[in-house]
């Protein structure tokens, strides 16, 4: 019986250290997606975080600036994003696709640039990466201390998701960013800012997407590496549009790939169980598959989605 | 009413708008008075909305004055309409499916209470709005579930909740149910009593007759009259929307009609919206006669087209081609039934714009020969083909047939598909509004192919919202009302005045 | 939102060369910033990039190895364009076509020529499922082909992964890679042409792609298919109108562009690497197919051209390590130059509303 409540309590804590760089990804993709805007760039603009909270911190030693300033740095390559398919009316896939190449691109460039020709960054110390919480209550391996005793980042991705869900549903702005996402057009007859909004949500995105990359070398690990993000930032589209384009939805999606990420690192550490990572790797884009096929239907879908708007003279 | 001496609620004087060399509105005047409902009647492409959008500050005009309540303004954009008290209801509403009526009544103009948005006070508010002008709404339910005429009654709510004192409601019957439009009719009572000012565009004369004090009538761009309501009927009204001078005489032998091509019995079907708009539509095209269908748009005939052509399902009824079942079938199977059509909007369905002309005149055979051998399109024979039909029909500039088909004038797109459409030589022709937006001479061209195809003994459908068009060709006039057939006229006997009161709805015979 | 689309996908479509050659001044030009900036000579980069791939014939054929799987990827993306369709899924079916023809290629035993078809066929095959699938999903359940294409693209990338450590095809030296492909599978050149070029991995998929590329446009501007294809692309309503059956259209016009993909992928699996290793990240053939068929102005032959160019870029960034520059900064002026390509419409139409055109 023990035995299982520990399992449990690994499980639960793999999925936890899995779950957060999903979720501060997922909530960007949410506003975005909401706003009536593709991004398919989050997971450039995660490896931008990732790499910039690495170093910030490698330079500063300070956990919590350096999860800011890689915020600041997702944010800054969304700007691009917003630019070219606000202001533009570019193609929203391709604009994404572009800040695919360029932000990786760029993060490991300047990583190159920074560590004599290396890809990686030099390791942080664990003081400088983001606090861990309760740490000291809970006696080590137990089943309190595997799940409670994480980094305070993931509590705060956890806040977060009610943030957003407040910001949605309860306030102005949030009304706002909803109808600009259905109906522009409407919203543009009744003086409402559209490409204001779908600026600050679109940065936004890459926010939150920078600060999902920033728990990856904050808090999983303690360094940037060129490999570090990868589909992360499409599993949290993913956990977008099984969530229904929610906030509490994507909750839910990116718990469940968490969980499956949380598994994997499990078995891999299990020699017994020949259950292939791979496969179980796959789950979060084939149950986003069925979702779709079976209970996102295309009303959940943003109906400004993708969708342009400039203004007619 | 009766405060004459107040200044009016709004003034426009000597509007202009051009679009390019195009005189959407020619010196147009309106005065509305506070307290009244004064409507803008006039047929489809008269110049109507353009006016009204000039007015809400969505187009600037070229010409003109505009006074509000006295004072000069210029309308610069929908805010300055709203700040100076002018809303207006869209024909196609601008409401954000899945959001609440409330929600979408407060858009824009929130109420909030520290961060949160104040629904419940918003509710209230909209509540005490919708009893005080006794329009019924479900506060809580999602624009996706409710009715066409509650979402109307939103759109009004929403511009009274920005504290409009003109109201401008674009063709607000187009989409409604005779009982919803009593409704409205009601509302907009309500709405004068409190001395709210209405402009009410339409070109139905029963709607105008029922609740408008005034009424100015434009036609082609141009300002005919305004007349008080009570002082015509709706014939003279008719008379003045429609105009006197038939401009086009089409020379048309005599000819009887040969058996029954298409043959259409009790066809029901839903618009876009899946309201039924045809309602049980019967009617008989036979070899050598033009069949005209007079109508208002709206009232099923893109609808009974789209059917017809296989581009829309009808939900039932029966449709047969020299008795053949050509009930809901594919594009491809009406076409070789022999149906074929002049779509009513070139751009979209006509052609392909980046296709080359040679290319558009093949759309429905490219796979035959001798255009295509196997698998391979023939380009020696496409492109005489097209160099024949350029010639033939005095498609302009000539040796276009490798310019891409947006590069043309409208008119010469029209005789693009015309060309192919004629030379498709088919059974049934479908024209639906063939000659919109084209200079008189395309105009007599497109006239004169029709009736040529009738002489050949071909059955003609043609669609059209110019009456005089339908008047000139057709053989027979059908009106239809509400997706039926109201009336049938010999197309000899047709005049403008009955055509014009039957397709408002008027009885047939009074 | 038709007209939107529409105009982008024209855009696309006959997107001019002189925007395609300012976005790629501008990519050089960002690239050449950078560099500056963390104290390399853009010149001495940029001249190590092209010398590195164009100075001799060795380099040469160096960057047409690497270009091919490039080229074929491109008209992937490019006949998808045609149809209205945005095949960002061509990286997954890269993914599964080189897996089925390494399938083949490891497993079956054919005399040589014959089992390197073998292979192409199977992996067109597996390309062209893996995009018809998605084909599938959009005509009968209306799901939008980006969201699915994405998704797709992730599972082949576990699939590989999966597939690559089951014992059948395992290397058995625990390299994490399949075992070589048979010898009779390989299009590697005969050994007196790989010594006259001096590039061990010169190999036939050149030819082949550029075969390809000529059928395609055959296909696009010749045949009924291409009609249909070209049709719905530009306007679906008057297609449909004219009795053309769009959904069939897209389906066949997405496995047609999944099986160029999946051919792309037999080309680097029997001309080159000859094995698949485990993968750490997306390898970008795919992504990298987008981006030349943008350059490419979605012209097959242009895709020639343009793949050629990406092959250049890439060969010769690595050669940039030699002078200690990030060869990354080939990924930041690709990234440019296709930002300023989906930008470019509005510039178009911007020059053209000066010239005092008609804009509708």
């Amino acid at each position: 019986m023990s035995t299982v409540i520990t399992n449990l309590g690994l499980v639960i804590n793999a999925m936890l250290l899995a779950t957060p760089p999903l979720l501060f990804a997922g909530l960007g993709s949410c506003f975005s997606e909401r706003s009536g805007v593709v991004n398919i760039g989050i997971e450039g603009m995660m490896t931008v975080g990732a790499f910039t909270g690495s170093v910030v911190a490698l330079y500063t030693g300070n956990g919590w600036f350096a999860f800011l300033c890689a915020g600041i740095a997702g944010a800054l390559v969304a700007v691009i994003h917003a630019i070219a398919c606000i202001t533009y009316g570019a193609d929203q896939t391709i604009s994404g696709t572009a800040i695919n190449f360029l932000a990786p691109g760029l993060a490991i460039f300047i990583c190159r640039a920074m560590f004599n020709n290396s890809s990686d960054t030099t390791p942080i110390d664990t003081s400088s990466k983001l606090p861990k919480l309760f740490e000291g209550v809970f006696p080590v391996g137990s089943f309190g201390y595997n799940v409670f005793c994480t980094y305070a980042a993931a509590y705060l991705c956890f806040i977060l998701v009610a943030v957003a869900w407040f910001v949605f549903y309860k306030t102005r702005f949030g009304m706002r960013l909803r109808a600009v996402g259905e109906h522009p057009k409407a919203c543009d007859t009744l003086g409402i800012n559209v490409h204001g909004i779908r600026y600050i949500c679109v940065i936004l995105s890459g926010f939150l997407a920078g600060l999902g990359g920033a728990y990856i070398t904050l808090a999983t690990v303690n360094q940037f590496r060129p490999t570090l993000i990868v589909g992360q930032g499409f599993i949290a589209i993913a956990a977008v549009i099984f969530g229904k384009f929610t906030p509490q939805g994507t909750l839910k999606g990116c718990l469940i790939f968490g969980l499956c990420s949380g598994i994997k690192t499990l078995l891999s550490s299990n020699s017994n169980i020949t259950v292939s990572p791979n496969l179980i790797s796959m789950i979060p884009y084939i149950v986003t598959i069925l979702a779709l096929i079976f209970f996102v239907g295309k009303s959940s879908v943003p109906a400004a989605s993708g969708k342009p708007y400039l203004k007619e003279k | 009413m009766g405060n004459e001496q107040k200044t009016a609620a709004v003034e426009m004087k000597g509007i202009v708008k051009k679009f390019g060399d195009f005189v959407a509105n020619d010196h147009i005047d309106l005065t509305v008075q506070k307290g009244e409902v004064h409507a803008i009647l006039g047929e489809n492409g008269a110049g109507k909305s353009t006016l009204m959008n000039v007015l809400y500050g969505l187009y600037q005009p070229t010409e003109g004055e505009i006074f509000i309540n006295g004072q000069k303004a210029v309308m610069d954009g929908p805010n300055k309409a709203i700040e100076l008290g002018i809303g207006m209801v869209h024909q196609h509403f601008m409401l954000v499916q899945p959001f609440t009526v409330v929600e979408n009544i407060v858009l824009g103009t929130e109420p909030t209470k520290g961060l949160t948005v104040d629904l419940k006070s918003a509710r209230e508010k909209v509540i005490e709005l919708s009893k005080r002008y006794n329009m019924a709404i479900d506060p809580d339910a999602k624009i996706e579930d409710i009715s066409v005429g509650m979402q109307q009654r939103v759109e009004i709510l929403k511009v009274l909740y920005r504290g409009a004192d003109i109201l401008i409601l674009d063709e607000p019957t187009a989409s409604l149910t005779p009982q919803e439009i009593t409704e409205l009719i009601e509302t907009i009572g309500h709405l004068t009593k409190d001395g709210k000012s209405v402009i009410l565009i339409t070109h139905k004369l029963k709607e105008i007759t029922s609740c408008a004090d005034k009424c100015t009538i434009i036609r082609a761009g141009k300002y005919i009259d305004t007349v008080d309501v009570d002082k015509v009927n709706e014939n003279e009204l008719a008379a003045m929307m429609v105009g006197r001078d038939v401009s086009f005489t089409v020379e048309k032998p005599d000819k009887t009609p040969g058996d029954v091509v298409l043959d259409v019995k009790d066809l029901h079907g839903n618009d876009y919206r899946d309201i039924e708009i045809l309602r049980g539509f019967n009617i008989q095209v036979r070899s050598g006669e033009i069949v005209g269908i007079a109508g208002v748009d709206g009232n099923g005939q893109t609808e009974l087209v789209e059917i017809l052509t296989g581009l829309k399902k009808a939900t039932s009824g029966s449709v047969t081609i020299h008795g053949q079942d050509a009930y809901n079938v594919t594009p491809r199977r009406a076409f070789d039934l022999g149906i074929t059509s002049i779509p009513a909007d070139r751009q979209k369905y006509g052609l392909v714009l980046d296709f080359t002309i040679a290319e558009n005149m093949i759309l429905q055979n490219y796979e035959k020969a001798p255009f295509a051998k196997g698998a391979f399109l023939q380009k020696g024979a496409i492109d005489k083909h097209a160099k024949e039909l350029i010639e033939k029909f005095d498609i302009r500039p000539r040796g276009s047939e490798q310019h891409a088909a947006g590069t043309l004038s409208g008119g010469n797109q029209q005789k693009v598909i015309i060309a192919r459409e004629v030379t498709n030589d088919s059974d049934l022709l479908i024209a639906v509004n063939p000659t919109r937006g084209l200079d008189v001479g395309a105009i007599e061209f497109v006239h004169k192919y029709l009736v040529e195809q009738r002489n050949k003994g071909r059955a003609v459908l043609l669609v059209s919202f110019e009456l005089d068009e339908i008047m000139s060709l057709s053989d027979r006039i059908e009106v239809i009302f509400e997706g039926k057939i109201t009336g049938s006229v010999p197309g000899k006997d047709a005049d403008e005045k009955t055509l014009g009161f039957m397709m408002a709805g008027g009885a047939q015979h009074e | 939102m038709n007209k939107e689309k529409k105009s982008l996908m024209q855009s696309i479509a006959d997107g001019n060369v002189l925007y395609t050659l300012i976005a790629i001044v501008v990519g050089f030009i960002v690239g050449a910033i950078l560099l500056a900036v963390i104290g390399i000579s853009p010149a001495a980069a940029y001249g190590k990039l092209f010398s590195g791939a164009l100075s001799k014939p060795k380099y040469i054929a160096w960057s047409v190895v690497y270009a091919t799987p490039l080229i074929l990827t491109g008209l992937s993306v490019a006949f998808s364009f045609k149809t209205g369709v945005f095949n960002i899924g061509a990286e997954g079916q890269f993914v599964v076509g080189s897996l089925a023809a390494s399938v083949v290629g490891v497993c079956v035993s054919l005399p040589p020529v014959l089992h390197a078809i073998v292979c192409a066929l199977a992996a067109m095959a597996a390309g062209g499922l893996w995009g018809a699938v998605v084909g599938l999903l959009k005509v009968k359940k209306g799901i939008n082909e980006v969201l699915s294409y994405i998704m797709f693209n992730w599972i082949a990338y576990y699939l590989s992964n999966y597939m690559v450590n089951l014992p059948f095809l395992e290397n058995e030296g625990n390299v994490e890679a399949t075992k070589n492909i048979q010898s009779t599978a390989s299009i590697v050149c005969p050994e007196w042409l790989t010594n006259l070029t001096g590039c061990a991995y010169t190999n036939w998929g050149i030819v082949l792609a550029v075969v390809v590329a000529v059928i395609i446009w055959v296909i696009i501007n010749k045949t009924t298919l291409g009609y249909q294809l070209r049709a719905v692309g530009f306007n679906k309503n008057a297609a449909e109108y004219g009795g053309i059956n769009s959904n069939a259209a897209f389906l066949k016009a997405m496995a047609i562009s999944g099986a160029l993909s999946g051919l792309g992928g037999m080309v680097q699996l029997c001309g080159m690497s000859y094995r698949i290793s485990q993968f750490a990240g997306q390898e970008g053939y795919g992504f990298q197919g987008i981006t030349v068929a943008l350059i490419g102005s979605s012209n097959p032959i242009g895709c020639i051209f343009a793949g050629l160019f990406y092959g250049v870029m890439k060969y010769g960034g690595t050669k940039l390590t030699l002078i200690n520059a990030p060869s990354e900064v080939i990924d930041i002026i690709m990234g440019v130059i296709v930002l300023f390509i989906a930008v470019s419409h509005v510039f178009k139409t911007l020059l053209t509303n000066r010239k005092g055109g008609k804009k509708k």
